[in-house]
């Protein structure tokens, strides 16, 4: 007789290291579903780190270490039993940087994650690649090139191409990092608009240096401080009335 | 504005001529070998065994036949194990084991040749009482083997590491990413390592000369000792004789044209795509 917990990701004392420096120092924080989340904060105060740690990518990094307790959908994802290569499969990612496997083609690219993990193949492969296309809005442009080399796309192209990837697995949750900051206008609009999209099935944390763009597309935002969470609430109560002075500073660009 | 200019020609001109002088040797070796072997080239140079001495004619094909044998074989043992140690040291080198390989690998690839041909000849000539194509490619591979490594372990860290963080961020196991994504996408510059690595123990004569020795005939089995273009080169050039000191510049040659050959190869077969 239960109904599903709103609260799709629950993270609890999440700390975080790199070698013996403690990068984020014990972090609560509740995210629905079909919500989107930015997360703000000057360079350097631990946002991309609490993202990576949500997807136990940080370990990855030389020295990266994490503490604490995350749960998506009830399970624990740092339980010692649990394996990150399935959490990755039901949280995806988008860095800041476009990143297409250089030797691949762009159907190679979007296909990639459902065809080394034997997920789907043949005609129900192409399906899904064209759908994971068409979500990130970029099937007009490509669907005559499919064959043609990832790396032979515009920046903006490439990041949709990313998303389009992420997406063809269909995780629950997307982590967002920066994913415009190397764009230019236009394809940040188009990346915008696309969020707004996702939201309908997808949850999405976003770390975003462009305070229009968190107050523009999300639901809720975080502030981040050198590896505190300040403040966490709706956006448009942290964007008008915030109850720290330090959001309020930072919101209005008296320092970061 | 004027003086600028005339110092960039300057530095221009000097980088030019340090350019020119450091291509004389090169074109002066080539010049040489050339005007001296290439009048020992001829069918029955590359198909034929040694003549006795003061016979005319004979050719030095048992030896390229024998060069082409112990490179096959040191190829087969050492491409393998290179590339797997390659891996370890670009992809794991978080792990102790990788970082003492590492250091075995440096010391490896900074013996001696002379002191590998030693060392094989200890390990397998003297055990099994005498030369053999087997020590010759055991001793081969020695070289080969910390230049495959550290030339793969080069490549693979070559590919960014944003790339295999897209890989595992999609939920592919780790073995996975380095196969189908960043072995995949360094296949090209991985091959010519390989081939480079081929050209390079083509030469070596030092760790021959105690192992596969050489051989007045055809290839006679694995465990018989087997003639190389190096050391018949070396054999003919210390000689005597007037017409052996010919076919020395004629072996060479011919091993001038193999080593450009395979550099060759990979600037035709293997053209740098644009996009990558």
């Amino acid at each position: 007789m239960m109904t599903p917990s709103p609260v799709l990701l629950e993270v609890n004392g999440l700390k975080a290291f790199v070698e013996s420096t403690e990068i984020l120092h014990g972090i609560d924080l509740g995210v629905s579903r079909q919500e989107v989340v930015a997360f703000i904060g000057p360079s350097g105060c631990g946002k991309s780190t609490f993202l990576r740690c949500l997807n136990r990518l940080h370990e990855e990094t030389p020295g990266g270490r994490a503490e604490g307790r995350v749960t998506l959908e009830g399970q624990d994802l740092y339980a010692s039993g649990t394996d990150p290569v399935q959490i990755r499969r039901r949280i995806g990612m988008v860095f800041q940087k476009p990143n297409p496997f250089p030797s691949m083609s762009i159907f190679e690219n979007v296909a990639s994650g459902l065809r080394l993990n034997r997920i789907a193949k043949g005609v129900e492969l192409e399906a899904r690649v064209e759908a994971a296309l068409r979500e990130a809005a970029l099937w007009n442009e490509v669907k005559d090139k499919l064959d043609a080399s990832g790396m032979s796309l515009s920046g903006g192209q490439q990041q949709r191409l990313c998303i389009a990837r992420a997406l063809a697995v269909k995780p629950p949750v997307l982590l967002m990092d920066e994913p415009t900051s190397a764009l230019d206008p236009v394809s940040t609009a188009k990346i915008e608009e696309l969020v707004i999209q996702l939201k309908k099935e997808t949850t999405i944390l976003m770390v975003t240096h462009n305070m229009q763009q968190a107050a523009r597309i999300s639901d809720r935002t975080a502030f981040f401080l050198y590896g505190d969470l300040v403040e966490y609430g709706p956006t448009t109560k942290v964007f008008t009335t915030p109850s720290d002075r330090r959001t309020e500073e930072y919101i209005t660009g008296r320092f970061g | 504005m004027i003086a600028r200019h005339w110092l960039n020609r300057l530095f221009i001109s000097g980088i030019c001529l340090l350019a020119m002088i450091a291509l004389v040797p090169l074109f002066s070796v080539l010049f040489y070998v050339i005007s001296h072997g290439a009048s020992s080239l001829s069918l029955e140079f590359f198909s034929s065994l040694p003549a006795p001495v003061g016979e005319i004619g004979g050719g030095i094909g048992h030896a390229i036949l024998g060069s082409v044998v112990l490179i096959s074989m040191c190829s087969l043992i050492s491409i393998p194990l290179g590339l797997g140690m390659g891996i370890l040291l670009s992809e794991y080198s978080q792990k102790p084991v990788s970082r003492v390989l590492g250091v075995v690998v440096e010391l490896l690839s900074s013996i001696p040749s002379i002191v590998v041909g030693l060392f094989a000849y200890a390990l397998v000539v003297r055990p099994f009482k005498g030369f053999s194509a087997h020590a010759g490619a055991i001793a081969l591979s020695m070289i080969m083997i910390p230049l495959v490594a550290r030339t793969t372990e080069e490549m693979l860290k070559l590919v960014p590491r944003s790339v295999r963080e897209a890989g595992l961020a999609l939920g592919l196991p780790k073995a996975r990413v380095i196969v189908s994504i960043v072995l995949k996408g360094s296949l090209r510059s991985l091959t010519v390592g390989v081939i480079l690595a081929v050209a390079r123990i083509a030469g070596e004569t030092a760790p021959l000369l105690f192992t596969a020795f050489a051989s007045q005939h055809w290839f006679q089995g694995l465990s018989e000792p087997l003639a190389s273009i190096p050391v018949q080169i070396y054999t003919y050039a210390v000689s005597p004789y007037e017409d052996w000191h010919a076919k020395a510049w004629g072996g060479a040659l011919i091993l001038i044209l193999m080593v450009l050959g395979l550099n060759l190869l990979i600037r035709i077969f293997l053209p740098r795509r644009k996009d990558g």
